[in-house]
This record gives C-alpha cells, sequence and structure tokens, in this order.
C-alpha cells in the first residue's frame, strides 16, 4: 500500500470497525485510534515530502496510478504537492480535534463517529487526487455525510439548515461536474487521447472560448463551498445549526476544498479563462470580505460571528487567489491553513462555553475568564491570531495576500485592495468586542461560577490546534518556501 | 432452420417451461402444498438466470422476426435478475396473503409472462414481433395491478391502466401502419435502408413513439403513471417501473439507433423536448407527494427523463450508458420498492409520514432505503452516481451542454425529495415510529442482491467495460 492510499483506507478500515462497536465508549476509542493513526502518517508525510523533494523535481510527488474506467480513460490517480500536503495536515489535525471535542456524544454516537469519517475520508481523497474524475467522486463523498451530521446532532432549526446546506452544495457540485465535463471534452486540443488527468490536461491548450465558458462552472461550483457571495448563504444557517465537531471541520477543512477546487483545477487547468474572469470574481470575492465582516459585527449569537467571520476571512482566501500572483497566492494557502485551525478552534470554544452555560448570546456572557482560565487564555489568543496579529498564522497570511494584491499597479486593483484591507480593521472591531465581552469584565451571571474547569480531552483538543498556529506564526519561512516552490507550475500556465 | 438454431431462444424457452411447470405444478398439487411454489418458482427462475449469464452466440431465427447478440441477451438476463429479486421480495407477502386465498401461482405466472413478453419484444426483429411482445408485456399487468380486487383504489388503477395502455398500443399500431405505408415493410433490417424523412414517415414516427412513451411514461404521455401505482400491489408497481419500463426503454432506444437513424434529424428534437419536459415534470411532481408509491411513481418518471439524455448521443457510448444506467436503476429502484414493500406487508403504512424515526427501529431497513435513494439520487460511490455521471458525458459528447446543465439542476431538485424521505427516517424520531419487525428471508435475501448491486455495479468497473465491448452490435 502506497503511502497516499492509506489515507483512504485508514479511515475507511476505521469506519468498518465502527460499525461493530457496542457503546459510545468504543466507538470513541476505535475514532480516536484511527484519527491519530491518521494524524500520525500526516506528520510522517510532511517530512517525507521535504525528503523526497530533494530528490524529485516533479509537480507531484508519491504519484500512483491504476486504470479504473477504460474507456472514458478513468484513472484513480494520486500525487502530492506542498500545498496538498498541508491541507491533509490540516485535516487529519481538525479532525483529531474533532474527535477529541465530541467525546461526549450522547444521542446515536456510533453514527456520529461513522459519518464524520466518512466526511474525513472523502476530505482526504479529494486532496490526494490528480484525476478530476476521482477528485469529484470524493468530493460528493466529502459533502453529502453533513446532511446527517447537522440534522441529526445539530440544534435549532437543524432540518432546514441541513436541508439548505446541502442543496446548495450539491447543486454547486452539479454545475461543477458540467465544468469538469468540459474540460475532459476539451483535453484532446492538442490531438491526444481525452483524460481526466490534471497533470495531462495542463499540458494541453485549451481553447480560449472554452476556457471563458467552462471557467464559470469551475470556480462556481467550488466558490459556493468556499463561501462566495451571494452564494454564502448556508453557512451561517448551517454552522449555527451543526453540532461543534462538524462545524469545526466544515469551517475548518470542508470550506477549503472551495479555494483548493479553485486553485488546483479552475487556475491551472484554465488559465485563459482565469485571466478573463478575474475581474468580475474579484469584486464578488471584495464585496463578501466587507459583507462577512460587517455581518459578523451585528450578530449576537457566537456561532453567527464566527460563521460570518468565516465568510469574510474565506473571501479572502478566493480574493487572493484572483490576484494570480505568487505572493498572493502563498498567502492564500497559508489563510487557508491559518483560517482552518483557528476557526476550528473558535467553534471548539463556542461549544465548551455553550455546553456549560447553555447560552451563545454575546450579551448574556460575561467574565468567563475568571472562571474558565484555560478555555479563556485559548480564546484570547485565538481571538487575537484572528485578527492578524504578528506572531500567529493568521498575519502571515493576509501580509502576503496584501502585499501580492498591491503588486498589480492598476486603479480597479488598487481600489479594490485598499476596500478590502478596511476590512482588517472591521475584524478587529467584531472581535475585541467579542472577546471583550464574553470573557472579561464582571461575571454576568452569579450561577457561571461553579462551572466546571476544562476536562483533558478538551484541552488536548485545543493544545492540538493551538501549536501548527503558534509554528505558522513564529517561523513562516520554511513553510512559504515550501508552497513557493510548488506554486511555480500554476505561475508558468498563466505566462 | 435446424432445430439447434432454437436455442437462441433459450432464456424464452426456458420461462416457458417454468411457466408450464407452474400450471402443471398447480393442477396436481392439493391444498396444504400450495405455499411451495413459491421457493419452487424461485428455483427455477434462479436457474434460468444463471444460464442467462452464460454467453450466447448472434443470429436470427424465424426469417429474422427473432433476432439476438450480446447486447440483448445480457440485457434480457438483466431484466430477469430483475424479476428474480421482485420475486424474493414479494415472496412473504405472496405466502401470507395470496396462498391463501389460492392465488399465489397465478400471480407468478402472469409476472413470467410479462417478462416473455419483454423478452421477445427486446428481441424482436420486426414490426409484428415487436407488437406482440408488446402486447404480452402489457396485459398480464393489467391483471396483476387488479390483484387486489377488494381495494377500490386497484380496480381503478387496473381499468385506468388497461385504457391508457391500449391506447398506447393503438396509437403504436397507428403508427407502424403508416411506416408501413411509407416503406412497404416491416422488418427492422429493411425499412432501415428504405426509410425515408418523408412526411408521413415523420407521423409514422411520432405516433409510434407516442405508444411507445407511453410504456415509458414520458412526459406528457405520463398521467395514468401515479394513480397506477398508487393502486397496484407494491410489487407490481415496482415491476412496472423497473422491468416493463427498462424493457420499453431499451427497444426505444434500439429501434431509434437503427430503424429511424434516416429520421435522426426529426427524432433528437423530439427526444429533446420530451426529455426536458419529463425530468422537471418527474421532479416538481415529485416534490409534494407524501404516499411512497406515488412518490416513486414520480421519481421514476424523472428518472425515465434521465436515461433519455443517453439517447441523443446516438453512437456506442450512448448505448453503453443507457443499458448501464438501466440495469443500475432496477437494482436501485428494486431497492426502494423492496424496503416499502416490508413496511408495507408489516403494517400496512404506506406515507412519508409513517417512516418518521424509522431508523431508530429498524436501522438496516432504513440503511437500504437510503443506499437505494442515494443511488437515485447520483450520489457517489454508489451506482447510481456512475449512471448519471455518464449519462451526462453521453450527452455532453455530442455537444448538447445545455441539456446537461438542464439534467443536473433536475438532479439537484432530485436530490432534494430524496433527502425528504431520509429526513423522515432519519433526522425525525417521530410520535409513534413503526415498531421494529422482522422480514421474511426471502425479503433479507431481495434486498440484499439489490444493495449488492447498488454497491458493485458502479466501483467495479469491468461491468461498464464489459457492456461497453458488445454496445457497438449496431453500429457496424
Amino acid at each position: 500500500m502506497d503511502i497516499l492510499s492509506l489515507f483512504v483506507v485508514v479511515p475507511v478500515l476505521t469506519v468498518l470497525v465502527l460499525v461493530f462497536a457496542k457503546n459510545l465508549k468504543q466507538a470513541r476509542v476505535i475514532s480516536l485510534i484511527g484519527m491519530t493513526i491518521q494524524f500520525a502518517m500526516s506528520i510522517n508525510l510532511i517530512f517525507a515530502y521535504i525528503k523526497e523533494r530533494t530528490v524529485n523535481t516533479d509537480i507531484m510527488v508519491f504519484t500512483k496510478d491504476a486504470l479504473w474506467f477504460e474507456n472514458f480513460n478513468i484513472h484513480y490517480s494520486i500525487g502530492v504537492d506542498a500545498i496538498s500536503v498541508l491541507m491533509i495536515a490540516l485535516t487529519s489535525t481538525v479532525i483529531l480535534a474533532g474527535i477529541f471535542i465530541s467525546w461526549k456524544v450522547d444521542d446515536l454516537a456510533k453514527e456520529f463517529f461513522v459519518s464524520l469519517i466518512i466526511l474525513a475520508s472523502g476530505v482526504f481523497g479529494f486532496f490526494i487526487s490528480i484525476d478530476l474524475f476521482t477528485l469529484f467522486v470524493f468530493y460528493e463523498i466529502a459533502v453529502i455525510p453533513m446532511y446527517l451530521l447537522i440534522g441529526i446532532w445539530g440544534s435549532g432549526p437543524k432540518e432546514n439548515s441541513a436541508m439548505k446546506l446541502t442543496l446548495m452544495l450539491m447543486g454547486a457540485s452539479a454545475v461543477l461536474s458540467v465544468g469538469i465535463l468540459g474540460i475532459y471534452f476539451n483535453s484532446n486540443a492538442d490531438g491526444g487521447a481525452l483524460t481526466f488527468n490534471i497533470l495531462e490536461i495542463a499540458k494541453v491548450h485549451i481553447p480560449v472560448a472554452a476556457q471563458n465558458l467552462f471557467f464559470p462552472f469551475v470556480f462556481i461550483g467550488f466558490a459556493v463551498i468556499g463561501a462566495l457571495f451571494p452564494f454564502h448563504t448556508w453557512s451561517p444557517s448551517g454552522h449555527a445549526s451543526a453540532p461543534t465537531a462538524v462545524s469545526m471541520l466544515h469551517a475548518g477543512v470542508l470550506m477549503k476544498l472551495g479555494g483548493y477546487g479553485i486553485f488546483r483545477i479552475a487556475m491551472y487547468l484554465l488559465p485563459l479563462g482565469a485571466i478573463n474572469w478575474t475581474d468580475f470574481f474579484l469584486v464578488l470575492a471584495g464585496f463578501g470580505v466587507i459583507y462577512g465582516a460587517f455581518g459578523a459585527v451585528m450578530q449576537k449569537d457566537l456561532k453567527y460571528v464566527n460563521a460570518y467571520a468565516s465568510v469574510s476571512h474565506l473571501s479572502l482566501v478566493l480574493f487572493a487567489l484572483l490576484m494570480l500572483n505568487k505572493t498572493a497566492w502563498t498567502g492564500a494557502i497559508i489563510q487557508s491553513l491559518s483560517h482552518g485551525l483557528l476557526t476550528a478552534l473558535f467553534f471548539a470554544l463556542i461549544g465548551m462555553v455553550y455546553g456549560r452555560t447553555h447560552t451563545r448570546e454575546i450579551e448574556k456572557l460575561g467574565g468567563l475568564m475568571k472562571i474558565l482560565p484555560f478555555i479563556g487564555a485559548i480564546y484570547v489568543i485565538t481571538g487575537l491570531a484572528y485578527l492578524g496579529l504578528p506572531g500567529f498564522s493568521g498575519f502571515v497570511a493576509e501580509m502576503n495576500i496584501f502585499v501580492g494584491a498591491f503588486q498589480h499597479p492598476d486603479m480597479f486593483h488598487r481600489i479594490i485592495t485598499i476596500v478590502v484591507i478596511s476590512s482588517i480593521v472591521v475584524t478587529a472591531v467584531y472581535i475585541l468586542r467579542m472577546v471583550g465581552k464574553i470573557m472579561m469584565g464582571p461575571l454576568s451571571n452569579t450561577e457561571y461560577a461553579k462551572l466546571p474547569k476544562a476536562t483533558w480531552y478538551e484541552k488536548a483538543g485545543l493544545i492540538l490546534l493551538m501549536i501548527p498556529v503558534i509554528i505558522i506564526g513564529v517561523m513562516p519561512f520554511g513553510l512559504s518556501e515550501m508552497i513557493k516552490a510548488s506554486i511555480q507550475p500554476f505561475l508558468e500556465r498563466l505566462l | 432452420m435446424n432445430l439447434e438454431s432454437l436455442l437462441l431462444m433459450r432464456s424464452e424457452i426456458g420461462l416457458i417451461i417454468i411457466i408450464l411447470l407452474l400450471i402443471i405444478f398447480e393442477i396436481f398439487s392439493n391444498k396444504k402444498q400450495k405455499a411451495a411454489i413459491i421457493p419452487f418458482a424461485l428455483i427455477l427462475l434462479a436457474i434460468n438466470t444463471i444460464i442467462g449469464f452464460f454467453p450466447l452466440q448472434t443470429g436470427e431465427i424465424f426469417g429474422g422476426m427473432f433476432r439476438t447478440n450480446t447486447l440483448l441477451h445480457f440485457f434480457k438476463t438483466t431484466l430477469s435478475l430483475g424479476v428474480l429479486i421482485l420475486l424474493l421480495q414479494s415472496a412473504d407477502w405472496l405466502k401470507e396473503k395470496v396462498v391463501a386465498e389460492n392465488k399465489a401461482t397465478e400471480f407468478i405466472i402472469l409476472i413470467l409472462s410479462s417478462l416473455l413478453g419483454a423478452n421477445f419484444m427486446i428481441s424482436s426483429g420486426d414490426f409484428l414481433m415487436f407488437y406482440i411482445g408488446l402486447e404480452l408485456t402489457t396485459l398480464p399487468v393489467a391483471a396483476l395491478v387488479a390483484y387486489e380486487a377488494s381495494k377500490r383504489k386497484s380496480a381503478e388503477g387496473a381499468v385506468k391502466y388497461i385504457l391508457s395502455s391500449a391506447l398506447a398500443s393503438g396509437t403504436a399500431l397507428f403508427g407502424i401502419s403508416l411506416l408501413y405505408a411509407t416503406t412497404g415493410t416491416l422488418y427492422f433490417d429493411t425499412m432501415a435502408t428504405v426509410l425515408t424523412s418523408s412526411h408521413l414517415a415523420i407521423l409514422g414516427f411520432i405516433f409510434f413513439f407516442s405508444g411507445l412513451a407511453f410504456k415509458i411514461s414520458l412526459v406528457p404521455f405520463h398521467f395514468w403513471t401515479a394513480d397506477v401505482y398508487e393502486g397496484a400491489p407494491i410489487n407490481v408497481a415496482s415491476y412496472l417501473s423497473v422491468i416493463s419500463k427498462g424493457a420499453a426503454v431499451v427497444i426505444l432506444m434500439i429501434l431509434l439507433f437503427t430503424v429511424f437513424k434516416p429520421l435522426m434529424p426529426a427524432w433528437t428534437k423530439v427526444i429533446y423536448i420530451v426529455t426536458i419536459a419529463t425530468m422537471f415534470t418527474g421532479n416538481l411532481f415529485a416534490l409534494r407527494q407524501q404516499n411512497m408509491k406515488r412518490f416513486l411513481a414520480y421519481s421514476s418518471i424523472a428518472q425515465a427523463g434521465f436515461i433519455l439524455l443517453g439517447l441523443l448521443s446516438v453512437d456506442q457510448l450512448g448505448t453503453a450508458t443507457v443499458i448501464y444506467f438501466v440495469a443500475i436503476y432496477i437494482f436501485s429502484n428494486l431497492g426502494a420498492f423492496g424496503v416499502v414493500q416490508a413496511i408495507s406487508s408489516a403494517t400496512n403504512k404506506e406515507n412519508m409520514d409513517d417512516y418518521e424515526g424509522l431508523y431508530r427501529t429498524n436501522p438496516k431497513l432504513s440503511l437500504v432505503m437510503m443506499l437505494a435513494l442515494f443511488s437515485l439520487a447520483g450520489i457517489p460511490p454508489l451506482a447510481g452516481f456512475f449512471g448519471k455521471f455518464f449519462l451526462y458525458a453521453a450527452a455532453a459528447s455530442k455537444g448538447y451542454w445545455v441539456m446537461v446543465f438542464i439534467a443536473v439542476v433536475n438532479a439537484t431538485i432530485s436530490l432534494y425529495y430524496y433527502l425528504l424521505v431520509i429526513r423522515a427516517m432519519f433526522l425525525r424520531k417521530g410520535e409513534n415510529p413503526i415498531p421494529y419487525f422482522k422480514s421474511g428471508n426471502y425479503m433479507r435475501l431481495g434486498l440484499l442482491i439489490a444493495v449488492i448491486g447498488i454497491l458493485v455495479i458502479g466501483l467495479y468497473s469491468p461491468i461498464y467495460e464489459y457492456i461497453y465491448s458488445f454496445s457497438n452490435v449496431f453500429f457496424n
């Protein structure tokens, strides 16, 4: 078994073993073991990748290829570059933390972990695929369990939120399938055979007309899950209704599939289409950044604040991708990682606060720092990292994005960049207000004085997510070097 | 003609023998032995199905009235397997309700006769044989729809079915006579060479197509579907939506690709419009159904619309994809109908509301239903996803991009109503959910085969490649 396929095989095996679990205790132990192995493998993969890179200069390494459907030329084809390696590491971190946070699922525990891990296996498969068809299969496998996860274990208007989320995301993936077929049927433009292989298609000169036609299909297909305005409406209600671990995984990982897919497929395979369409989508993405930030300011519910903040930050990823240069792209990828960790932290913390106080309304909370010092401290650190304080991952990401955005000298880009940068201020407003209100000041309710402290599994989940935030923050250069090397082939496509 | 060439009709002769054996059994068995008819029939049909999987050579007999080749043979075997699953799913119902009334043998014989008709229809080499096959497929089903004669709805459904299918057959026959008037022949092969796109020929085609469209319940010829399905016993509704529809779609495809090839510019327009109308109508009407049979009726109308997508690409790819999708559709729909049947025969409940909280009491049935519905909705890694994606690819390969886009929009709409059932079963707890019940062994086996089909046909690519390898028979 090769090093990459294991990332799909281990979750699938975990699910198969989980089916035989008899109670909550067994279910979570099995999930924990499976996902710990997954986490260890992903750490191993980072080092293996760095080692492999010194001798191997291919675009993708650790490649494997097996024929699947012969007459469509569909392959099970896998390989990774630095971007996918980092995304895999992010996913395995968040899923492991998610298992810790869901330690006390009481209703249908086994089914919960099964759905969660099926979702994870889809995400891992997505990141290792370099065949469009296989990638699309994994993408849909990653999306559909959300319906059950939100619908069964969620809270509030969960049925509607789950339905809205699933339909919007699956509708987008239906649009995406048109785009993928469009690329496929143009992949013989230079006379070769039709192919789904990303690396093969990148060598083909797809006609400009086809690129212009199919770019929006692929872009929108992925951008809906990346919360592009005006297709972001599933996100706030979905995140608010979802159980904690699902919000973490969804905002932390699943929404990154959008940015990754746009980068890997829309930008890489349809570069001319990208150049022609950027201005239009830049306006949408830029508006999304501002809209999300102001939306977050207006919210009273903690989860809604974070959901709108996610819309804002992920629109920033799309914004950076549409800048089409090296610095901005590096920023987009670091932003994906950073946001994935931070938003997972936030949702975990909100879940912990809610689990103790049974409210998520900012107005009703206050002074929790004194009662819950560990959770409070992590909350403050996460907030500061989120608004881009130097020393944490958020700063590195935003710095790269805005420097990259400013490399465009024309008026249109300048104006939109300046408008988008102003969102930093708005971010500071809602983060500081939220953290200040719920953590500092006097205790809002005397009953809160008896709240239990953080348990070991909560601490484990939080620390697991916090470590990489700090690592990225204090030594960003190794990371950005690694990313930049992998971005090079994408840049060459734009020339 | 030597006797050996009759072997080309192997599966038909097998069915005839089974039917005769069943009649003999019925005559010579006493009242206590009647129940043994079920395993007896199942074993015989299983043997015939297994024999069907052995390859058969290509050829024609009766002066070209009956022809067979690998594709036809494969499809007939698939239908036979479908009927086997269907009978497995009906076995417990037959045993409990029908054997007592002494009508079980008739039920099985009628189903097998209809299957025999479907086989002859698919294998026909001229329009006469085709018409006989069509009638043989239809008439036994009319009796089956009325099987629960004491129920008012059953009788109403049967009357609707017999009237509309008589009208449809008449229309098709009128179309055939017009075609005969323009070409002077009834043989498919000869007609394909002399048919020109004259006005009369196109008129004939339209009448013929309308008649066949009734059987597939394409819009606007679908009005009978929901009422008949609702009135009929569930397994008969299942038969109508799976076997009879599947057979009609395949023969329609074969005729369009061979006989009517000269009329292609005309019929692609017809198919284009009918496909869009069928998908939208089926999907939009399915959204608000509460009765599971009506729900599956509209869902199967919408699925028929998807199948037509494959007809737009007149080549090997289209043929293979349609056959592949119909095979997947048979398994998926049988899974869904099987669960409805199991629940209905245990509790007499057929409404979506009654399914609330089903997962907590009957997890296995709910999972089967979920797999079947997700397969129908086209969610990977289930077979339905591959079928649908390849159908899109078949339409896209000929540049029908607008059509593909409309189809994916419809796939999303269909996901909504499939999720409604999932919502009832999994998300809701229900005030008084259906209590746990144990379904019979036949039913379990029937559902198990359907689930295996749903899981394997998609992921295991050699099946598609096998179908593709012989799909060029009509394009020499």
